[in-house]
């Protein structure tokens, strides 16, 4: 595919009972939506480690999402209240290692929301292309090159 | 150009370091550097870190000294929570400082720079050490040194919960009293190192001052600069070690300053070389001169010796004994004798000693009243100690939320930034000659450093310990063979 | 038959784990009977020339301290790596990047800008800088350069065990000392301390509920933690959960929590992401605006979550900075 334009790459955990059933709705509904997200179907939003997220930014992604179903709704009751608690936190950790909170989106999607569901990606892979691409590695790398430019200069 | 000497690492000191001596084409010296290789960044790397955290991470930037850069950081957010803290919490504070004092003075003199006195300046380099020291003394000697330590620094554990890098600190006050049991059982250890401060101060006597050669050293030249002096003293002038007042006097002993840590910035300036990370405080009412002495340059030092020519007397009756005959036998105060930093450190010490006593003898030290806590917005606050090494100067300003906007540090060594490297200079050029060059000789150069005790750590608080080069030379002082690790 | 040879060096590090050793105290003099010390610069005058003498794998272990943050330390560690048969990373720093570590938070450069030109007492027109190699009057000299990321000891050589600890205690080090004198070692890569988290062995483990609730964060500036209860029970934030046990809870002791200096326990394999997942989890709030306020109250997150272990976190390091 040849394209000049920035193709964000989203790391998406869905949870079993709702939201990935949602995203299967908007699949089986033939509903368009960028193709920019790799779906990770996990038991619940509460399954979600924190631990995930910064390696998937670690390792090449762009943007983060994480789909539950809607608090009061959840399997296990209190699943994605967890995950409702740690995302703000956790947003403002990435802040602090400079990827910007916009970049991990929380999202509730029941097992009927397919349209929901296609939206929420199509707003998400564009707030991401406005932003541009993270390339977490190699972006820390060059950080540690500008950088050395500056205090360790050749003589 | 001529040839070049280089010692490195340089040992028995905290952190690391380098010598660079240049020889002309007499083999004397015509230059010596003294580089300080480490940065490491508290001051940047603390910022956005919230204000209650510091004495932890502050306590990181010296593991010989935490205590020292705990305490400054306590009474740094003391200062920007505005709170007081209560009385007992003064009296603990005070209590693990000097107890801390004692026992750092003590690893100093017997395991850093001692063992050149001890075992001699000249004695085999596997000799020159705490093993040599032990050696010497008896493992009877060395058992004292090593129980009054563990004990004194217990007291250090029991109250501030660690030993390297307490935790007890907090704005207001402390977070851990002691109870009647404890109390007891420090006074009698508090007790017992007052025995071992007038022992270790005997052992000076017998193993230093009745040994011509070594007094010769300390009185002679190569050894000694006419500079400035700084350090803190109570309403009397007295040393104290925890807080009050800064006083500097200039090299005949005129006081020339008197400030509240408060206004340490309207005093104290500092230079930038491109040959060593450490920066070059100076006295901005005198100015900088550049590497020289006397009563027109700003350079002025800092820790023991320092402490004792700027105040009038010591605080303690034992101390205060020790100190008179100090400089009665060094020509009256202020002594410009660099090495007898070694001497006075061990008056400190036993000053130290002595304190806890008082303190654990103060019935209110086991109340249970530890902490004021603040209600005041915080912004800015500034907290000074005398450390075992020098005045130690912790500056935070925050948000409105306590979290760091600004850290400046001023520590300790890094005040006898300027002078160590006149000393080393001097040093050099009085004992290198003709291009005579041998270990003894070279140790005898790193002694001209030891007496200031430096923890290069602290004076760049700088994580970043060098690595080692190595200049081998022949006996014309010329580099035959050089072993290097570059980056 | 000779001592086994041992040797002590420090990286980018305060001290504080050659006090450790120090603080052996009567101890010390067991070691030095059993051990031959062939290095250790803050007491013994070897140089690096008497270390370049040995042959390889003459030194039984070196104890390593420090963490990595100068191109002439990784230099030194690869020849010690060489001379020796065991390498131990010995304290937080090594093992983990401990508080230097901080500095992958800012950039080297804002770090040189701090201290060189912008503090309130630097007096620096020029704008000098220190430089690698300067030359000073017509004689050149050298300074070893600063990265901008500071590594874990493991990053740079290979190693073979983990004291870990800020700083360890004298009575793992001991024990450490006497296993390895005695031959008797877990397999390699171990860190050499229980594989449970603080909170199993913490005095104060049995007021820790079962369903832990934080309604809103305290801290230690305007609170007084109580010395009798779990402190995140009290709303303190503390790092018992996700931190490996060993330490004799010491800063417990002095009623304060825990900063983490142990690093992770076995399983995890970036801490602060999981004392998030933990703390956070433990929170009350029910909807979006109330989770934002509780995410408010914890002030500096990865400062605290990662005090000793920013290099060895899965991002190891901010992309702020230039």
């Amino acid at each position: 595919m040849a394209t000049d334009q920035f193709e964000p790459r989203i790391m998406g955990f869905l949870c079993r009972w709702c939201s990935y059933t949602g995203a299967d709705l908007a699949g089986t509904s033939r509903i368009q939506y960028p193709p920019n997200m790799t779906p990770i179907r996990v038991m619940c939003s509460g399954r979600v480690d924190p631990t995930f997220v910064v390696q998937a930014f670690a390792e090449g992604a762009d943007g983060v999402m994480i789909a539950g179903c809607h608090p009061g709704d959840c399997h296990y009751d209190v699943g994605n209240y967890r995950a409702m608690r740690r995302v703000p936190m956790l947003k403002n950790l990435l802040e602090q290692f400079g990827i910007s909170p916009e970049r991990l989106m929380l999202t509730w999607v029941s097992a009927s929301e397919g349209t929901k569901f296609a939206a929420d990606v199509v707003t998400f892979t564009e707030t991401l292309r406005c932003l541009g691409p993270l390339n977490f590695a190699k972006a820390t790398k060059a950080t540690d090159e500008l950088n050395l430019k500056e205090t360790a200069p050749a003589v | 150009m001529g040839k070049q000497i280089t010692i490195n690492p340089i040992t028995r000191l905290e952190g690391h370091g380098k010598i660079e001596i240049f020889l002309d084409d007499q083999g004397d010296v015509e230059r010596a550097f003294f580089q300080v290789p480490e940065i490491r960044g508290f001051e940047t790397f603390c910022l956005g870190r919230p204000s209650e955290e510091m004495p932890r991470i502050t306590a990181r930037i010296c593991g010989v000294c935490p205590t020292a850069h705990h305490m400054a950081s306590t009474k740094a957010l003391d200062d920007l929570w505005k709170v007081e803290p209560p009385r007992t919490a003064k009296l603990l504070r005070e209590l693990v400082y000097n107890a801390f004092m004692f026992e750092d003075h003590n690893l100093h003199f017997f395991f850093l720079g001692g063992p050149d006195f001890i075992v001699g300046p000249t004695a085999p380099a596997a000799e020159r050490n705490i093993l040599g020291v032990i050696a010497k003394v008896g493992l009877d000697i060395a058992g004292k040194l090593i129980k009054i330590r563990r004990e004194t620094r217990n007291i250090i554990e029991t109250i501030g919960g660690k030993v390297i890098h307490p935790v007890f600190g907090l704005p207001g006050g402390v977070s851990r009293g002691i109870d009647e049991d404890e109390r007891q059982k420090f006074l009698a250890v508090a007790k017992e190192s007052v025995g071992f401060a007038q022992f270790a101060l005997q052992a000076f006597d017998d193993i230093v001052l009745k040994n011509k050669d070594y007094v010769d050293l300390i009185v002679g030249d190569a050894y000694q600069h006419s500079t400035y002096y700084m350090g803190l003293v109570d309403e009397e002038n007295k040393v104290n070690f925890y807080e009050h007042m800064v006083r500097v006097v200039d090299p005949e002993g005129n006081e020339v300053a008197r400030f509240e840590p408060q206004d340490y910035a309207d005093y104290i300036a500092e230079r930038v070389e491109p040959w060593s990370y450490i920066t070059f405080p100076y006295l901005k009412k005198v100015g900088w001169k550049g590497f020289v002495d006397g009563k027109d340059s700003g350079v002025y030092r800092v820790a023991p010796l320092a402490r004792l020519n700027v105040s009038e007397a010591m605080a303690t009756p034992l101390a205060q004994e020790a100190r008179e005959k100090l400089f009665s036998v060094l020509g009256g105060s202020p002594s410009h004798h660099t090495l007898a930093f070694h001497w006075a450190r061990l008056v400190e010490a036993l000053q130290a000693a002595e304190r806890m006593v008082e303190l654990l003898e103060d019935n209110e030290i086991i109340s249970d009243d530890i902490r004021n806590l603040p209600t005041a917005t915080p912004s800015k606050g500034i907290g000074i100690v005398e450390a075992p090494r020098g005045t130690l100067i912790h500056h935070y300003e925050t948000d409105d939320n306590g979290l760091l906007t600004m850290v400046n540090l001023i520590v300790s060594t890094n005040h006898n930034a300027a002078p160590m490297a006149m000393s080393i200079e001097k040093a050099a050029k009085a004992l290198i000659k003709g291009g005579v060059v041998n270990d003894g000789l070279l140790n005898m150069v790193e002694m001209a450093f030891r007496p200031y005790d430096p923890c290069h750590a602290c004076a760049t608080h700088a994580i970043g310990h060098w690595p080692l080069l190595a200049n081998i030379h022949d006996h014309h002082g010329k580099v035959i063979k050089t072993v290097r690790k570059d980056g | 038959m000779a001592k086994p040879k041992v040797a002590f060096y420090w990286c980018a590090s305060c001290g504080g784990c050659e006090e450790a050793v120090v603080d052996l105290a009567e101890d010390i003099l067991k070691v030095v009977e059993a051990v031959d010390i062939v290095l250790w610069p803050v007491a013994l005058d070897f140089k690096l020339k008497d270390v370049e003498a040995m042959a390889d794998g003459e030194i039984a272990v070196s104890f390593i301290n420090g963490a990595v943050r100068l191109s002439e330390q990784e230099e030194w560690v690869k020849l010690l790596r060489r001379k020796s048969g065991l390498v131990v990373a010995f304290g937080s720093c090594s093992h983990l990047g401990g508080i230097p570590g901080l500095a992958n938070l800012t950039t080297i450069e804002e770090i040189m800008a701090n201290k060189y030109d912008r503090a309130p007492t630097i007096d620096n027109p020029d704008g000098t800088r220190p430089l690698p190699r300067p030359v000073v009057d017509g004689y050149e000299l050298e300074l070893p350069v600063a990265w901008n990321t500071v590594k874990r000891l493991d990053e740079v050589i290979d190693v073979d065990y983990y004291l870990p600890g800020c700083a360890p205690p004298p009575e793992s080090i001991m024990t450490a000392v006497q296993a390895i004198l005695a031959g008797e070692l877990p397999p390699k890569g171990a860190v050499l301390s229980p594989e449970k988290t603080l909170c199993e062995s913490c005095p104060l483990n049995e007021s820790k509920p079962d369903e832990l609730v934080i309604t809103e964060f305290k801290r230690v500036a305007t609170s007084q933690p109580k010395p009798d209860e779990c402190y995140l029970a009290q709303g303190f934030i503390c790092l018992g959960p996700a931190t490996r046990s060993g330490c004799g809870e010491r800063c417990i002791h002095g009623n304060m929590p825990c900063r983490g200096c142990f690093g992770p326990p076995p399983g995890a394999r970036d801490q602060g992401t999981k004392l998030l997942s933990a703390i956070a989890s433990a929170g009350a709030a029910e909807n979006k605006d109330e989770a934002d306020l509780f995410a408010k109250g914890f002030v500096d997150p990865a400062g605290t979550l990662y005090r000793f272990s920013v290099p060895s976190s899965i991002l190891k390091r901010t992309l702020k900075g230039k």
